[in-house]
């Protein structure tokens, strides 16, 4: 099967006809081309046909082998191909992709055939992320998020644009080199019994057992070494406390469609990577280190969901609050119960559309008032009932009500953290992540009364009227997405649990 | 099939001093007319010529595996895999150094001379990559670096031209001095010039301290000519006072054939096994490497000026490529690491030739010299901008051209020498090259222009040089397997 490849071809060739594009068709033409990926993942998902884990040997869909070139022994193969963990992520990408482009016709009014091209370009990137499964054409993807976003964020951004560009980029640029180097023990320490640097390979022969010293360091502590690097690269995109600096910098600073795609999909590379390589392929140490890992998780939660009540800025609520949402991924994740990771796996997806979700919705509100501090409007509801509506309903679906898919996602995490035995005072910990949710909904319940009920009234020069279809469909589109994988989570789930149960067995 | 005579292999370097003699013959006819554009035309048609016969032979096998390498003149040049690999790449370069210099050269008066030393220093480096004795080593050393000195200070009323030339000379020629006598040293420990007879001498040579200083002082002759520490400081003010086209020049092809002669010399005529009792060059370079590396990344890292930072920078990838000797540790797998520098130098010469005329375009338009002159550029100009992009990227190593497969071969080689240190000083240096690289993107693309910035025309014969470097330096990202291949056969033949 050469989908996954025909994805990544016409996304790329869209990027470039879309550059060159006049800037009057740009956004038009960028939002048609990018529902050709949309279809084909859509279709992707509708004939899957895989089971089990891609890095445990289990059965690839859409998978496709071609060796690159060789170097040093090692073969370097364009090997791609989806199980149920990074399907759904596929999906998540291009259908928010889709809906972040409809969302810029309004904000974005300079230079348009190279912004909407570059988030072309993001999305290529980020499909082959998610799909690849050889290191090496993965790390070529990883790297390459960064350079669009660098632009993205520096030309179309903020007053404090290029500070907050520069920053994400050396930030991340040095996390990915940490993790690198830890992936690369790992790789010299196999020795010849790795001939690639397949990533499947890779993790079988290292729960296999087949480590060898390296230098002089023994493989235990190899493991260790290279654990702490992976983790530590990682945990910058995540982002996880005290790693998260970068993030409120450059969500603040990025247009609104940006930030949509900047939290819905960038933010989980990095716990889609945790989950392959921390998780999967060195899952004994991620176990004897539980304890300071669901630590960091539950301080994520807690931290992120103080920091955000503390904001004035509505996005800056958002953006921490995403810190805070990415901390129940991490707890999930180290629980190892099968609705520990399957759970934290599902909250990546549904935190990519709601968080989505209510960017958009307050980059709308935003198009219209100019303005998101908490303090210079009131009473939005009278002037755009349909936008502020839709923002209600997301916020409900952050803070977990029943039935809209943030309430599935983190039920299934607090399931599986309680029951786990690998977390030392699973119980304790479980039951100080719960109260993130209060939080959660101390902080949004807060500022949406002082923003947009209460009579109107609003300190900046700007006439608030009705936002126009195009903006508000997005909107409307995702909130049923978050109410559909709400009432039946299986959608996404059953595929996902088919993927993470390999994980739970021990061995390979 | 007609068998042509054994002379004919080194016929890319003659067709290169062809060109030189119908140059001079072309301008001796009408001296006073301005015949720029058939020039360079002519120079363009030379050089082309030179790469497919360069082409013909690496294809149909010439004097690599499984024949021998063809000894021509005495063994005093040889033909192999790794000249003419070497040969094609001083030939691109130099293709694109004349286009480029078509239009930067339009008014100025001595464009015959220009094109002829171009051509002559090219004539050198193809000499260089041939050379199978330390005497053809040194004639065409100096056949490549006396032309160019006068290019360099071929803008004559430029003061920084000229005082760039004066000190590129008077290193140039106190560096010449110090490999003359270390092929003196040499001459005496073992009484041979010849690469193969010397390192058969150098095994129960009588005088192993005369020996280790000899090589000694050709290593720093060669550190001189691929502007590695300690004799790097010439560099920066060479290639900053230089017409850029001239820089690009001698930062690429000039450093590539000094790289060849140096691996050349000392993997043939000083192998370790033969000189183990006087000096253990491996460590020596380990630490030139090194230092090399980081000297040029922080001084770049320091710059305001932008040719300037370039000229730096290209000292940190004199210390990237210096790993493929570095690493040549006695278990590693040699070929592979010899030809590791070899793949990066070839990517090198189009990235940042690329880089280098790119300067030369920004001088044409007058924009200025320091990061600050740059800003708003790419509203003005975005094809010329994202060609620079793609190369200043590729330089820092991120996967969008060549210099990411390149750099991580290398990677690659110092661990396949067992020498984790080159890995980790090449992963931080690349790491710190990003942050001064992409400087330069943010002038282009997110400051906004002071407003006075008004660019005059779009010269065709610099942008399709350009477009030429940046279509091969993302090439060289999907077609790098070949390239490496390449490298490894022909470094497998001299190891």
């Amino acid at each position: 099967m050469v989908l996954v490849e025909g994805l990544i071809g016409v996304t790329l060739v869209s990027a470039f006809a879309v550059i060159f594009a006049p800037d009057r068709y740009a956004g038009k033409l960028a939002t048609g081309l990018s529902l050709i990926p949309l279809a084909g993942s859509l279709f992707m998902y509708a004939n899957f046909a895989g089971s089990g884990n891609a890095l445990l040997g289990g059965d690839l869909a859409y998978e496709t082998t071609v060796t690159w070139f060789e170097v040093g022994g090692y073969g370097l193969n364009w090997h791609v191909g989806v199980d149920g963990i990074s399907l759904p992520l596929l999906v998540l990408t291009t259908i928010l992709t889709t809906l972040a482009l409809v969302s810029s016709w309004t904000p974005i009014d300079d230079r348009e055939s190279q912004f909407y091209g570059l988030m072309l370009l993001l999305e290529v990137a980020l499909i082959g992320v998610f799909t690849a499964l050889d290191f090496f054409l993965w790390f070529v993807f990883w790297e390459g998020v960064l350079i669009p976003m660098y632009f993205l964020i520096g030309v179309w951004g903020g007053p404090r644009r290029k500070y907050a560009a520069i920053k994400f980029l050396v930030y991340t640029n040095v996390a990915s080199l940490i993790m690198f180097i830890g992936l690369f023990a790992l790789v010299f320490g196999l020795g010849d019994s790795l001939t690639s640097l397949d990533i499947p390979a890779i993790a079988q022969g290292v729960r296999g057992d087949e480590l060898g010293a390296l230098a002089g360091v023994q493989p235990e502590t190899l493991k260790l070494g290279a654990f702490l690097a992976m983790f530590a690269g990682f945990a910058v995109k995540v982002p996880v406390v005290p790693f998260h600096t970068w993030l409120p910098d450059a969500h603040v600073e990025a247009p609104t469609p940006v930030s949509v795609v900047l939290a819905g999909v960038l933010l989980k590379m990095g716990t889609y990577a945790l989950l392959r390589f921390n998780f999967t392929m060195l899952a004994d140490v991620a176990r004897d280190l539980a304890l300071p890992i669901a630590a960091i998780g539950v301080l994520s939660v807690i931290y992120g969901a103080m920091l955000a009540l503390a904001q004035r800025d509505l996005k800056r609520v958002v953006a921490y609050s995403s810190i805070s949402s990415m901390g129940y991924v991490v707890l999930g994740l180290v629980a190892f119960t099968p609705h520990g990771m399957g759970g934290a796996t599902f909250q990546m997806i549904s935190h990519g559309l709601i968080s989505g979700l209510l960017f958009m919705s307050v980059g709308v509100i935003y198009n219209a008032s100019h303005t998101r501090m908490v303090g210079d409007m009131s009473g939005m509801a009278d002037r755009m009932p349909w936008t502020v509506g839709i923002f209600v309903a997301a916020a409900f679906g952050y803070m977990g009500l029943p039935l809209m898919s943030g309430f599935a996602a983190e039920v299934l995490v607090f399931i599986g953290s309680f029951q786990s035995t690998v977390i030392p005072f699973a119980t304790v910990l479980t039951a100080l992540a719960m109260f993130g949710i209060v939080v959660v909904a101390g902080y949004l319940l807060w500022a949406m009364q002082r923003t947009l009920f209460g009579s109107y009234s609003l300190e900046t020069d700007y006439e608030v009227g009705r936002a126009p279809v195009h903006d508000v469909a997005p909107l409307a589109v995702l909130l049923v997405l978050v109410i559909t994988l709400g009432v039946a989570p299986d959608l996404f789930y059953a595929m996902i649990q088919d993927a993470v149960d390999p994980l739970l067995g021990g061995g390979v | 099939m007609v068998q042509l005579p054994v002379w004919t292999a080194i016929a890319p370097t003659v067709i290169l001093a062809l060109t030189v003699l119908l140059l001079l013959v072309v301008d001796s006819i009408n001296p006073d007319e301005d015949s720029g554009n058939l020039l360079a035309v002519m120079a363009v048609i030379g050089t082309v010529t030179s790469i497919a016969v360069t082409g013909w032979y690496l294809l149909a096998g010439t004097g690599q595996p499984p024949t021998d390498p063809v000894l021509l003149f005495a063994d005093a040049i040889v033909v192999d895999g790794m000249s003419l690999f070497f040969t094609a790449l001083v030939g691109s370069v130099v293709v694109l150094i004349v286009l480029a210099s078509y239009d930067y050269l339009a008014d100025h008066p001595y464009q015959a001379e220009y094109y002829s030393l171009v051509m002559l220093a090219a004539t050198g480096m193809s000499l260089m990559a041939s050379a199978n004795s330390l005497a053809t080593a040194f004639v065409s050393l100096e056949l490549a670096s006396l032309p160019s000195f006068a290019l360099v200070a071929s803008l004559k009323h430029n003061r920084g031209s000229v005082e760039a030339g004066l000190k590129y000379f008077l290193i140039g020629a106190l560096s010449s001095a110090v490999f003359a006598f270390g092929i003196s040293l040499v001459f005496a420990a073992g009484g041979s010039l010849g690469f193969a007879d010397v390192a058969a001498a150098a095994a129960d040579t009588s005088l192993p301290g005369v020996l280790g200083l000899g090589i000694l002082f050709v290593a720093g002759g060669f550190a001189y000519k691929t502007a590695s520490v300690p004799f790097h400081f010439w560099a920066p003010d060479a290639y900053e006072g230089a017409p850029s086209p001239i820089s690009a020049f001698l930062s690429s092809a000039s450093k590539a054939a000094g790289f060849v002669l140096l691996f050349r010399v000392f993997v043939e005529a000083f192998p370790q096994t033969a000189v183990a009792g006087t000096i253990d060059w491996v460590l020596a370079f380990q630490v030139l490497a090194v230092v090399t590396m980081t000297v040029g990344n922080f001084a770049a890292a320091t710059q305001e000026n932008v040719k300037r930072m370039l000229a730096y920078s290209s000292v940190g990838h004199a210390g990237y490529v210096l790993i493929a000797v570095a690493a040549l540790t006695t278990d590693a797998n040699r070929s592979f690491v010899l030809g590791s520098g070899m793949a990066h130098l070839l990517v090198y010469g189009f990235m940042n030739t690329g880089a280098f005329l790119f300067i030369a375009l920004t001088e044409y338009w007058d924009v200025g010299r320091t990061f600050e002159d740059f800003n708003g550029l790419a509203k003005q100009a975005p094809f010329a901008c994202a060609a620079m992009t793609v190369f200043l990227f590729s330089l820092a190593g991120l996967p969008f051209g060549g210099g990411f497969l390149s750099k991580f071969y290398l990677l690659m080689a110092s661990v396949n020498g067992g020498v984790l240190l080159l890995a980790v000083a090449l992963v931080v240096n690349s790491a710190l090259s990003l942050y001064y690289y992409s400087r330069v993107v943010r002038a282009m693309w997110l400051e906004e222009p002071d407003g006075t910035l008004e660019i005059q025309g779009y010269p065709t014969g610099l942008y399709a040089a350009i477009a030429v470097a940046a279509v091969m330096t993302v090439l060289l990202l999907p077609a790098f397997g070949p390239v490496a291949e390449m490298a490894n056969a022909a470094a497998s033949a001299i190891v």
